[in-house]
């Protein structure tokens, strides 16, 4: 089948921000055209409990309703996950695995099924965070992380809507803007590929 | 859209010609039935025993105890369904009775 | 112009009712409708519409709020899921037999036992014989669309209408939707002007008498006349809004049926991942088709036969028991609607996505597959399954 667009889930903990961050994509992809899924899995619906989001972002309209099995790109919030749950499952041929850990590649592919032949990509979003937002805010690095890895936007163009987004967002606090702009370049700069 | 008051509503109606939601277009309609039928006792004002405390007014169940000027009048024979609460609460001895007589 | 957007299903909702800026909302918070009135209360606290609202301890409560002020001759919207709408049972049929134009977003949801949050129909089909217009969505796109004729279609009408979209599917899902100018929308709702109403002094009025039986069963069958004349009153607001938007609505959609030689039916979300196995299924050169069913109440009987007689085998899908032990509620009246008609279909029912369950374009493909063998082998089989649930006999 003709490959018409990008599919990506997400793996967080409740609270954590996997389903903002699955939205945030969702928006900038929005942005660019595109038409998008962004929707959350809830489990027990609690703080801490694993949660999955999903994204379709495509050229034409999504009709499909369902979960996503057979990502292109899976985004990992919480390395603790990876003990718990097979996040590479049905990790389509060519994608990609992005964690958020201060783990070297390698290391995290020593934690996966050994049959997972696809890319790991490692980004330290929690450090990036801390020395650029002064707080751990993991989703925007992790944001620009997935937007690298999986291309679905242009570059220039990400980092030109979202500064629009920051400046939206945040227009009773602009001093945070700065801040999280520069979180999202040096993501995209520390991005390890294993 | 009807528009029909109580009276025009009656248990010979259609469907068709009952008001939209079952609504009675005018107010009070309670007013307009007779339940004073329903009574089987009668109670008897004694207006000489009465001291007009009027503890009674409050404890009709059918506001059948009218009252001007401060006072009690006799009873709403129309809605008074002789339920007798009346009888127990006056405490002059100033409400009789009685079995009512058709 | 329309305004290009992205939206989750419950904040399309908030939208349309800013939009509309109803008189009064009652509401009570339940998963996954609360973000509903969360929004919305968030319009009233920044001044985007003048609506009261009455934030109740119950459903219970938020159902009499918006039948006391329909009633007192006010406009009034509320949201619910679940055991939300259960909880309001009592004035549901209060509501529909006052006649009490009331738009009622419901966030499909499974009714507990066990407990559970996820999608499916069974809060609204359990509703069903409550006399209440039900409309339901596949995107979040028609819940907007549908929220929006859903106030004009119930107050011509005279009944209550509920406007369902698929709990966390479509309320939680954010995705492309074109939204309607402010001014388009308030022009299409226009003003609410009830000829009759309690706060008129001019013309004094008593709802709600008590109705002994010489009374009761006729206000039941002018209920149901009501049911039958909101057919015509529906189309004619589609009509209107396909002229504002260009945007078609019908009693339901067909899709791909004209040389179908077997179809589905269903309702809600599913819809969308059943037309893409459609569009799949059709470029292998299978003549299959979908019927998706947007207005259930009133429901489309003849329509909707016809419209299933097209093809040989039909396979209805029901996201909701109804413990009959002979399939769900869409089924049921599916079947009997093809009773009178000659060379009606086999028609066979599919229990589904109960509690959040996925289905997925590849279920589809097993459900068509099926039909080919009950058209070709002319035997229907059982015609109560199950898709999707875990089976020993099938291990």
């Amino acid at each position: 089948m003709k490959r018409d667009g990008v599919e990506i889930r997400w793996h967080g903990r409740g609270g954590q921000g996997a389903k903002t961050a699955c939205l945030l994509l969702a928006d900038v992809a929005f942005n660019s055209g595109k038409y998008v899924q962004g929707f959350p899995e809830y489990g027990p619906e609690r703080m801490g409990a694993p949660i999955t989001a999903y994204n379709r972002i495509m050229d034409r309209p999504c009709n499909v309703h369902s979960n996503i099995y057979f990502p292109d790109y899976v985004a990992v919030v919480d390395e603790t996950l990876l003990k718990t749950v097979d996040v590479t499952s049905g990790i389509k041929e060519g994608g990609a695995l992005v964690v958020n850990t201060s783990k070297s590649p390698d290391e995290i592919r020593k934690m996966l099924p050994e049959d997972y032949k696809e890319s790991v990509y490692c980004i330290d979003a929690q450090k990036v965070s801390m020395e650029t937002i002064g707080k751990n805010f993991p989703n925007t690095p992790m944001l620009a992380a997935v937007v690298k890895v999986s291309r679905v936007i242009d570059e220039q163009q990400f980092i030109h809507d979202m500064r629009e987004s920051f400046e939206h967002k945040f227009a009773t606090k602009p001093q945070v803007i700065e801040g999280n702009m520069k979180a999202l370049q040096v993501a995209m700069k520390e991005i390890v590929a294993g | 859209m009807i528009l029909k008051k109580a009276e025009e509503i009656n248990e010979k109606s259609t469907w068709q010609e009952l008001t939209t939601g079952a609504e009675i277009y005018e107010p009070a309609t309670s007013l307009q039935v007779n339940t004073g039928e329903w009574r089987v006792m009668t109670p008897v004002f004694k207006e000489n025993q009465c001291r007009q405390c009027l503890l009674c007014v409050p404890f009709c169940p059918d506001s059948a105890i009218p009252v001007k000027d401060g006072k009690r009048l006799d009873f709403d024979f129309m809605h008074c369904k002789g339920c007798g609460i009346c009888v127990t609460a006056c405490p002059f001895d100033a409400i009789g009775f009685v079995k009512e007589e058709k | 112009m329309a305004i290009r957007d992205r939206l989750s299903g419950n904040e399309a909702i908030a939208t349309a009712m800013r939009q509309i800026n109803p008189d009064v909302m009652g509401a009570f918070p339940i998963t996954p409708s609360t973000e509903i009135p969360q929004y919305f209360s968030g319009y009233i606290a920044n001044g985007k519409v003048d609506t009261v609202f009455v934030p109740v301890e119950s459903e219970h409560g938020a159902m009499s709020t918006c039948i006391g002020a329909s009633a007192a001759g006010a406009r009034a919207v509320t949201a619910t899921s679940s055991a939300g709408l259960a909880f309001m049972w009592e004035l549901l049929y209060v509501a529909a037999s006052m006649r009490l134009p009331i738009t009622m977003a419901v966030v499909n949801r499974a009714l507990t036992g066990p407990i559970n949050i996820n999608c499916d129909h069974s809060d609204s089909m359990g509703a069903r014989d409550s006399g209440w217009l039900q409309i339901y969505a596949e995107t979040n796109q028609e819940a907007y669309d549908n929220f929006i004729q859903g106030v004009l279609i119930s107050e011509e009408c005279r009944l209550p209408i509920m406007i369902c979209q698929d709990g966390f599917i479509t309320s939680h899902g954010v995705s492309n939707i074109e939204l309607i100018e402010d001014e388009k929308v308030k022009e299409f709702v226009g003003e609410y002007e009830p000829e009759n109403y309690l706060l008129n002094a001019e013309n004094p009025l008593a709802v709600g008498p008590y109705g002994i039986s010489p009374y009761y069963m006729e206000v039941k069958r002018k209920q149901a006349q009501a049911m039958k004349d909101s057919m015509p009153v529906i189309m004619d607001v589609a009509k209107k809004f396909y002229d504002m938007t260009g945007r078609k609505y019908g009693f339901f959609e067909e899709y791909k049926m004209d040389d179908a030689e077997v179809a589905i039916v269903v309702i809600g979300s599913s819809a969308g991942t059943g037309k893409e196995a459609v569009d799949r299924l059709r470029a292998e050169g299978q003549k299959v088709g979908l019927i998706k069913l947007r207005v259930f109440r009133p429901f489309p009987r003849i329509p909707l036969a016809e419209a299933m007689c097209k093809v040989k085998a039909v396979a209805v899908m029901d996201r909701a028991e109804s413990f009959s032990n002979s399939g769900g509620p869409l089924f049921n009246e599916c079947r009997s609607s093809l009773y009178d008609l000659d060379n009606k279909p086999y028609c066979i029912n599919y229990i589904y996505g109960l509690g959040g369950r996925d289905i997925q374009v590849e279920d589809f493909y097993e459900i068509y597959k099926d039909l080919f063998v009950i058209y070709e082998n002319d035997d229907p089989g059982d015609v109560y399954r199950y898709m999707g649930v875990r089976d020993s006999r099938f291990l």
